[in-house]
C-alpha cells in the first residue's frame, strides 16, 4: 500500500537479495529514489555496489525481491516490456565500455541512429554535441584506445546521455580521476540533472563527490551483508545510528553522533 | 644460571651478523620468542630452534636483532597464522616500528568467508562435477546453436539489427585477407597429392590417373577441409578473442542496455560472413589445389591439356558440389565455435586467451567429426 502513497518515487526496491551462485552478496535491500534525486550507492570495495547497479539495469536477475520504476514492476516484466524500461536508461560502465571498434562519435551516434526518423548525418551531429557537453570536442574521430582513462569515462557519460534518458546510471564516475577532473565531473552530473531533469543513480566511494552532489544514498554494509542506512549522506555522516555508516562517511574517524557539530 | 644465559646471549650475538634466527622458549605464561640476526632478504635461511607448542608467545626478546625488512614481520605473520586460535596475545617486547607494522597487519581480521572452499571435495565428487560440466557444456552448445537459428530467422524476416560496416569488415577479414594463406596451403597439398599419386600409379603405367586422384581428392575433401582448418585458426580464434575482450570490457553489457540484441549484433554477422565466404574460398582452394597437381603432373610428362581432359571426365558436377555444400556447414561451425567461446568467456585476459584456444580446438574437432559423418552419409547415399 505504501506504493500508492508515494507516487513520486521513481525507483523503489523492496526486499532485494543478490546472489552469486549460493553466495549471498546482499540481502533485504529496500530503498526509494525520488525524481531528480542524485542517489549514491555507497559502501566498501567489494560489497556489491556494482552488482546492485547491474540488478537495477536488468543485467542480473535478483534472487528475491522486486525493483519498480514509476510504480511498475521491472522484475516481473516480460522481455519486450523490459526493453521499453531500458529505453529510458542511460548507463555508464566502470571502464567506460566504449565499443572499441568505433570512434567516439560513432559510439554515441549508434544508439541515436536506431531512433525512428533520424538520419545518420543528424545522429553524428548529435554525437558531436554530446561530446562537446562532456568537454571532448576535437576527439570525435579518436578510437577509445587512443584516449586517456578520464576521457573514456567522460565519453562513457556522453554515450549514457545520448538518448536524453530519464535515469542515468553511473558506475564509479570519479574513480581514478584527478581532483580537478573529478570536480568538473560533479558539476557535469549536477548540470545534467538540472537541464535534462534526469534522475542520477551512481556507484561511488568518493566521499567529496558524495557530499557535494548526492542528496540521497544507500550504504551497503559488507559486515552484515545488508544495507546499513539510507538517506542524505551529510545527515548520515553526522547522525546515523549505525557505527559502520558513520565510520565510513567520516573516513574511519569514530565519533558519537551527539558529539558532531554541523 | 647467570653466566650460562650470558653465554647463550653472547653466542647469539656472534650469529647476529649472519643469518636470521628464531628461538622458542618456555611454555604457557613463560612462553617467549627470541629473535636474533639480520632479518633482511638475502641474509640466508631462517633458523628456528626450540619447540613451538601452538600457543601464542607471551613475550618477545629482540635485542639480538640487526637490520630487518619485511622478512621479519612476514615471518611473525606466518607464525600467527599457524596458531589455532585467533590473535589475542600481546606484541610487547617488539621494537616500536616493528610492533606498529604488525598491528597494522593484524588490524583487519581474516576474511574467513572469502577463503576458497573447494578443498573438501573428494574424488568421487570431482568426477561427478566433471560429468555434470560435460552435460552443462552440451546443453549450452545446443542453446547457442538454437539462438543462432533464431537470430538467422530474425535476419531473414528483417528484424535483426547489426552494423553493415561491421559486416563488411568481417567479410574482408575472413574472406579476402585469407586468400594468400589458403592459396599457399592448398597449392602445396595439390602438389603433394600429385607426387604421391604419380609415384604409385606410374608403377602400373597408369600415370594419367593422377588427374583423377588429385581432382576427386581435392574437390571432395582436401580443398574444403584445409580451408576450414585454416579459417578455424585464423578467423575462429579471432572471433573468440574479439568477443571475449568485448565481454571483459563490459561492451556486450553496454549493447544490451541500449536495447541491441548482442546475438544479432555480434554473432549473426560473423556466422553470415563465414557461411558466405567458406563456399567461395572452397571453390578458390579447389582451383589452386588442382593447379598444384597439374604442375607436378606436367613435370612427370602429363601435359596440362591431357590433365584437364582427364580431370573433366573424373569430376562430376555432383561431386564438385559435395565439397561446396560441406563448406557451408563448416563455415557455420567455425563461426559458432568462435563466437560461443568468445561470448561465454570469462572476464580476465587469460580467459580471453583460453577462449581463443578452445575455439580452435573445438572447431577443428567438430570439422573432422562432421566430415566423417558426411563421408558415411554420402557412402550410404552412394554419391
Amino acid at each position: 500500500m505504501t506504493d500508492t502513497l508515494q507516487p513520486m518515487n521513481k525507483i523503489s526496491v523492496h526486499g532485494l537479495t543478490m546472489n552469486f551462485g549460493s553466495f549471498v552478496v546482499m540481502k533485504d535491500l529496500g530503498f526509494d529514489i525520488a525524481e531528480k534525486d542524485i542517489f549514491a550507492i555507497v559502501g566498501e570495495s567489494g560489497c556489491g555496489k556494482s552488482t546492485l547497479l547491474r540488478h537495477l539495469i536488468g543485467l542480473i536477475e535478483p534472487a528475491k525481491g522486486s525493483i519498480c520504476y514509476g510504480g511498475e514492476s521491472f522484475t516481473a516484466a516480460t522481455e519486450s516490456e523490459r526493453m521499453r524500461f531500458m529505453g529510458r536508461f542511460g548507463v555508464m560502465y566502470q571502464s567506460g565500455a566504449l565499443w572499441s571498434s568505433m570512434t567516439l562519435a560513432e559510439n554515441i551516434a549508434m544508439p541515436i541512429e536506431e531512433m525512428a526518423g533520424i538520419t545518420s548525418r543528424e545522429a553524428l551531429d548529435l554525437a558531436y554535441y554530446k561530446l562537446a557537453l562532456v568537454g571532448l570536442s576535437g576527439f570525435e574521430n579518436h578510437y577509445p584506445s587512443q584516449i586517456s582513462g578520464g576521457m573514456k569515462k567522460r565519453a562513457g557519460i556522453a554515450r549514457a546521455i545520448a538518448l536524453d534518458p530519464e535515469i542515468i546510471f553511473l558506475d564509479e564516475p570519479g574513480a581514478g580521476l584527478d581532483p580537478l577532473s573529478s570536480q568538473r565531473l560533479d558539476e557535469l552530473i549536477l548540470k545534467l540533472r538540472d537541464t535534462l531533469g534526469s534522475t542520477v543513480v551512481m556507484v561511488t566511494h568518493e566521499l567529496a563527490s558524495i557530499f557535494a552532489i548526492a542528496n540521497n544514498s544507500v550504504f551497503l554494509d559488507v559486515h552484515t551483508r545488508t544495507q546499513g542506512a539510507t538517506g542524505n549522506p551529510v545527515w548520515l555522516r553526522d547522525h546515523s545510528e549505525n557505527e559502520n555508516v558513520r565510520l565510513f562517511y567520516n573516513r574511519g574517524k569514530t565519533g558519537n553522533p551527539s558529539d558532531q557539530h554541523d | 644460571m647467570e653466566p650460562e644465559t650470558l653465554l647463550i646471549r653472547l653466542s647469539m650475538n656472534e650469529h647476529a651478523t649472519k643469518f636470521p634466527r628464531a628461538t622458542w622458549q618456555g611454555a604457557g605464561t613463560e612462553k617467549t620468542l627470541r629473535l636474533a640476526g639480520e632479518w633482511t632478504l638475502g641474509s640466508g635461511e631462517i633458523k628456528v630452534e626450540g619447540y613451538d607448542d601452538g600457543d601464542w608467545p607471551k613475550r618477545f626478546v629482540t635485542d639480538g636483532i640487526g637490520h630487518f625488512d619485511s622478512r621479519l614481520p612476514g615471518y611473525l605473520m606466518s607464525c600467527f597464522r599457524a596458531k589455532k586460535k585467533h590473535h589475542e596475545g600481546s606484541l610487547s617486547g617488539l621494537p616500536n616500528n616493528l610492533r606498529e607494522l604488525m598491528e597494522l597487519a593484524l588490524k583487519v581480521p581474516d576474511h574467513h568467508e572469502a577463503e576458497k572452499q573447494t578443498e573438501h571435495s573428494g574424488r568421487l565428487a570431482a568426477l561427478g562435477t566433471k560429468m555434470t560440466s560435460v552435460w552443462i557444456a552440451s546443453v549450452s552448445l545446443v542453446e547457442f546453436i538454437g539462438e543462432t537459428v533464431l537470430s538467422l530467422g530474425r535476419f531473414f524476416t528483417g528484424k535483426a539489427r547489426f552494423r553493415k560496416s561491421d559486416f563488411r569488415t568481417i567479410l574482408q577479414e575472413c574472406g579476402a585477407e585469407a586468400l594468400p594463406i589458403v592459396a599457399l596451403i592448398t597449392f602445396l597439398i595439390g602438389m603433394i597429392l600429385a607426387f604421391v599419386g604419380n609415384a604409385q600409379l606410374a608403377n602400373f603405367g597408369a600415370g594419367i590417373y593422377v588427374a583423377d586422384l588429385v581432382g576427386i581428392a581435392t574437390v571432395r575433401e582436401m580443398g574444403v577441409v584445409m580451408t576450414a582448418i585454416i579459417l578455424s585458426g585464423r578467423t575462429g580464434a579471432s572471433f573468440a578473442a574479439h568477443l571475449g575482450s568485448m565481454n571483459a570490457n563490459e561492451e556486450i553489457d553496454a549493447l544490451r542496455t541500449f536495447g541491441f540484441h548482442p546475438f544479432d549484433f555480434l554473432v549473426l554477422p560473423r556466422v553470415l560472413a563465414l557461411i558466405l565466404m567458406m563456399p567461395l574460398l572452397t571453390v578458390y582452394a579447389n582451383t589452386i589445389g588442382i593447379l598444384g597437381g597439374m604442375l607436378v603432373a606436367w613435370t612427370a610428362g602429363i601435359t596440362p591439356a591431357l590433365f584437364w581432359t582427364e580431370l573433366l571426365s573424373a569430376i562430376s558436377p555432383q561431386s564438385y558440389s559435395l565439397g561446396v555444400i560441406k563448406s557451408v556447414f563448416f563455415g557455420a561451425t567455425i563461426a559458432i565455435a568462435g563466437c560461443m567461446q568468445g561470448m561465454r568467456s570469462g572476464k580476465s585476459s587469460s580467459a580471453v586467451g583460453q577462449a581463443a584456444t578452445r575455439s580452435v580446438v573445438v572447431s577443428i574437432t567438430a570439422i573432422v567429426v562432421l566430415d566423417s559423418a558426411f563421408a558415411i552419409l554420402f557412402t550410404l547415399l552412394d554419391i
